[in-house]
């Protein structure tokens, strides 16, 4: 059991890291293990925002292996050298945690050979890759997650987060969601369900040069749609794609620069409930996640089994 | 078993182990004795007043608090309850086994009002999962739209949503009637063993999908039909019915029954004892 929660607003900013913290922290109870947000971000749009790890949250609760801090420094200068390599310019570095990067770069190349290049560094991780996409996930609840990386300063039009209780992979951040759609920039996913095909899968996508970071079952939903988006798919072409693709029970959401959408299997085994009016989508795992911001009396529904939506800021 | 013809016992139930003694080991047994009927009583439950209003606002309880607080209230008198402010909390109104009217102002999360017994409850907003899983008797009414599981497992009383219904109505119910005014998802009736369930618009795939027995009235079109589950003529008593219950649950007092189809399980199943529970009681 896991949750999730989405919203986007469809004509105005907001803090959207303060408004997904509370509806993650209503969820709270159906994943205590870590917690991740993707957020859309009021970024000027000029250069690419890369979050990545070079190393694991060690802390209570982790099944990560202990390593020195610096190492990490090591992995660092890894990376910053694989960036110069690669032509990148980097404009601005900050240094979240001793394991986790927020870099904003000037590049204008391959993004698959980018994301390779920097991924050949030791336990090093693009978490994503986006003009507006800001992708954070650690251990811990939301409320944990939300200060230790000063996610309620954070201002967008719309995010997804996901609230994990670890069930076919350990508690770490590469298990943890979202899962970036490597390898495009501003996309990502959150998942609630299992997935009975993920190895047949895994292998036919490996196999058309796709990459996997983690052994969650619900990365294969990121690398999915991505493959059917490299083969000129729309977004919303490659979900209902996936609901015939994807075997097991499930619902998702996918978020891009300019959209959010909705993907429920046919089995309509996991919950969602959903808010909707012409300015706002909020939908999460249960209706209190979508109270926690709208406390007054609304009108929600259970989208049905085998439903594909996806909306537009 | 004993043979009954020659027993020394004192009665027949007690060569067959029907009567009643005190056991100190790991378990207490004890049989119904109908001259002892008015010594009996449903544990839990209250004489209520109707008339007796009060209103219980419970944006700041968690849920436990809450149904503590029904209780006692019941255990005041109160029959008439108004919940203010639930919020979409989970298993509020859970366990009441008692007459009572009972009023949400507002959405239920998971769970709201299961397992109970004889209460009247309307609900003026939506619920979540499993609402009224287990319900013995009574009434509930959904103002909106409910998630899925709805009425799971229920054995009496009857379940209303005037809105629409999520995937799973009414499974593994075993009695009562589920009343839905808009559609309902996939595997509507879904291992069903009693009962009857009635939805005026759309149903998803798998509809009756494994029921055992009881009734499928549908008004709008079927995605599929599921395993074991096949159509059958709507009698004038069915229509007779139809026309009652949806007078009863508030929906569409005119809708054109006449045009629904009925679906029943398509296979006989050995052993199997097709009374209503309700029936059952009465028979007790």
């Amino acid at each position: 059991m896991c949750g999730i929660a989405g919203l986007i607003h469809k004509d105005k900013s907001v803090n959207i890291g303060s408004e997904l913290q509370s509806m993650l922290q209503a969820l709270k109870h159906r994943g205590p293990d870590s917690t991740g947000y993707a957020l859309y971000a009021d970024n000027d749009g000029q250069n690419f925002i890369m979050r990545f790890k070079v190393g694991e949250n060690v802390g209570e609760g982790s099944n990560a292996v202990n390593e020195e801090a610096s190492v990490y420094d090591e992995r660092k200068k890894i990376v910053d050298k694989n960036l110069s390599d690669l032509g990148a310019i980097i404009v601005k570095e900050e240094r979240l945690t001793p394991y986790s990067f927020r870099y904003e770069i000037k590049y204008d190349k391959d993004l698959m050979k980018f994301s390779k290049k920097i991924e050949s560094a030791e336990m090093t991780e693009i978490l994503s890759i986006g003009k507006s996409l800001e992708l954070i996930k650690d251990i811990g609840d939301a409320k944990e997650v939300c200060d230790r990386y000063n996610l309620d300063k954070i201002t967008g039009t719309h995010g997804i987060g996901h609230a994990r209780m670890a069930t076919e992979s350990g508690v770490d951040i590469k298990s943890a969601h979202p899962f970036w759609g490597y390898p495009f920039s501003d996309v990502s996913v959150v998942h609630n369900g299992q997935l009975t095909n993920y190895w047949n899968n895994r292998r036919a996508l490996e196999n058309k040069g796709m990459r996997f970071m983690s052994e969650c079952d619900s990365e294969l939903i990121a690398v999915y749609l991505a493959e059917k988006m490299r083969n000129d798919a729309t977004l919303e072409e490659g979900m209902k794609d996936s609901l015939k693709g994807l075997d097991g029970v499930f619902t998702y959401f996918v978020a891009t620069k300019d959209s959010l959408g909705m993907a429920k299997d046919t089995m309509a085994a996991k919950p969602l409930v959903l808010y909707e009016s012409d300015n706002l989508v909020a939908m999460g795992s249960e209706e209190i996640a979508i109270r926690s911001i709208l406390p007054q009396e609304i009108d929600t529904y259970d989208p049905f089994d085998g439903e594909v939506k996806v909306w537009q800021i | 078993m004993a043979n009954l013809k020659t027993t020394e016992k004192k009665s027949k139930a007690q060569s067959m182990g029907m009567h009643t003694e005190v056991l100190t080991g790991r378990t207490q047994q004890k049989f119904f004795n109908p001259d002892e009927a008015e010594n009996f009583y449903y544990f839990g439950t209250y004489e209520v007043d109707f008339n007796k209003r009060t209103e219980l606002d419970v944006k700041n309880m968690e849920a436990p608090e809450a149904n503590k607080k029904i209780d006692s209230l019941m255990s005041e008198g109160y029959g008439t309850i108004v919940i203010k402010n639930p919020q979409g909390k989970h298993s509020l109104g859970v366990g009441i086994l008692n007459k009572l009217n009972l009023i949400f102002e507002g959405s239920l999360g998971y769970f709201g009002v299961g397992s109970c017994d004889g209460p009247s409850v309307r609900i003026n907003g939506r619920v979540g999962w499993s609402c009224a899983q287990n319900l013995m008797a009574g009434k509930v009414v959904v103002e909106k739209n409910a998630g899925s599981s709805f009425g799971a497992a229920i054995r009496g009383g009857d379940l209303i949503c005037k809105g629409s219904v999520g995937a799973r109505t009414g499974i593994d119910m075993k009695g009562g009637t589920i009343i839905v005014g808009g559609d309902a998802g996939a595997f509507t009736g879904f291992m069903m063993q009693r009962g009857r369930i009635i939805v005026l618009g759309n149903v998803g795939i798998n509809l009756g999908d494994s029921m055992y027995d009881g009734n499928i009235f549908i008004g709008g079109k079927i995605g599929s039909f599921g395993s074991d589950a096949v159509t059958s003529d709507l009698t004038s008593s069915d229509k007779d019915w139809l026309k009652r219950k949806l007078k009863v649950a508030e929906i569409d007092e005119n809708f054109d029954v006449s045009k629904m189809t009925k679906i029943v399980a398509g296979k006989k199943l050995w052993n199997y004892d097709n009374l209503e529970p309700t029936e059952k009681k009465g028979a007790i």
